[in-house]
């Protein structure tokens, strides 16, 4: 009997049962797998200030959101549908019929921005000491990237620097509605860019890659004239406030 | 003209299943790369709101999360806790957790740690504001809002 089998060789072993097992390892990690990339709407928290600066701000700078306990929202003192919030950013953030309730909105101009980078420079070279070098080395970037930009756009009308967007929630405000008011806002933003880039450069504002070379002007002169100025600011308790 | 009618009478032949093994390892192997095992366990409930400007979150190395929602335990009540890595915690000790989060990461990739909120849909608005207060105490700018994808 011994003998017999030996010359038959090893005996090969059954592959049928692979797949089964194969299987049962596929279902293992199917079950355990979580395919969620994380996702979401990124911000950026302004930093503590130690002494708080009442800054003077022009009311028609600033759009005011609030929400209140109960969801609702008020809007530059009117009470508004959420449904409208998208075109009520985007009216703020433009103004199309020059309004003197919205920022007023300012020419940039090649020529202005020459002379202002000239400016800055001679005051760059006679800085007294680092600190102020600094500071006008920042103006300095500031003129130059919005020349790339009056380069790439031609004239545009920009937004005053101090122009934000307010949002004040309540403390019992749901989260969902929070979130739900920055995505408008958020929407409104993005459709300005992609209008405009659709209409500068003929491409989508998604589309533009930030790790081109050749996009990386584009992107950041179209977000120079609709910049993302949704303020994280200090809470304020809504219910206090009067409407 | 006969030579189709050949064919046709023959019948199919039976389907090889021999490659399915290794049809099966390709999958298996596609779900073992892809695979991320959840790191922490969810001692709170989070349903996330749905948006639909979102950006994704490029690198998950960089990404410490915040879970913020009413506890799974029922013992615990309904208000919403934070959890922070795998406990409750309170909102005093984000700070620490924002330094150890620092600590584990080289220097020069601290400013680019993403906190992630995480955070139920029915949850008050009081508590994120806290949790934010303090994220600004301990300079930790860069939040993201985790949602679903909307719609």
């Amino acid at each position: 009997m011994l003998k017999k089998r030996k010359r038959e060789g090893v005996q090969e072993i059954n592959a049928g049962s692979m797949a089964d097992i194969a299987f049962l390892l596929l279902i293992f990690f199917l079950v355990t797998t979580t395919m969620d990339t994380d996702a979401g709407i990124l911000r950026l928290l302004p930093p503590v200030v130690e002494d708080e600066v009442i800054m003077d701000v022009n009311k028609r700078d600033v759009y005011e959101v609030l929400v209140n306990d109960a969801d609702m929202l008020l809007v530059e003192g009117q009470m508004m549908d959420i449904k409208e919030l998208r075109a009520g950013a985007k009216e703020f953030m433009t103004n199309p019929a020059n309004s003197v309730d919205l920022p007023e909105k300012r020419r940039v101009t090649a020529a202005e921005c020459q002379q202002k980078i000239g400016e800055f420079k001679s005051y760059v070279a006679s800085a007294a000491n680092a600190e102020a070098k600094d500071g006008f080395q920042k103006s300095l970037d500031k003129w130059e990237d919005k020349l790339t930009a009056v380069k790439l756009l031609g004239e545009f009308s920009e937004l005053p620097p101090n122009a934000v967007i307010s949002l004040q929630t309540g403390s019992k405000t749901s989260y969902d509605m929070y979130v739900k008011v920055q995505n408008e806002l958020e929407a409104g933003i993005r459709e300005l860019r992609e209008e405009l880039s659709k209409e500068k450069f003929g491409r989508k504002f998604s589309e533009l890659d930030d790790k081109n070379e050749e996009d990386q002007p584009l992107i950041k002169a179209v977000r120079l004239v609709y910049p993302q100025r949704v303020s994280e600011a200090e809470p304020v308790d809504v219910t206090k406030k009067k409407p | 003209m006969s030579r189709f009618k050949d064919n046709s009478s023959k019948g199919t032949p039976a389907i090889s299943t021999a490659s399915l093994p290794d049809i099966i390892f390709m999958l298996l192997f596609f779900f073992m790369v892809t695979t991320v095992m959840r790191e922490v366990d969810l001692l709170v409930k989070v349903t996330l709101p749905e948006a639909t400007e979102t950006t994704k979150l490029e690198d998950k190395a960089l990404v410490d999360y915040i879970y913020i929602g009413p506890p799974q335990s029922k013992a615990l009540g309904t208000e919403p806790l934070m959890q922070l890595n795998d406990q409750f915690a309170k909102i005093e000790e984000i700070d620490a957790w924002v330094k150890a989060g620092e600590e584990r990461r080289e220097e020069v990739l601290k400013p680019k740690i993403t906190r992630s909120l995480k955070v139920d849909k029915e949850t008050a608005m009081k508590i994120v504001t806290d949790v934010k207060q303090e994220l600004r105490k301990s300079n930790a700018l860069k939040i993201n809002y985790s949602t679903a994808q909307g719609r």
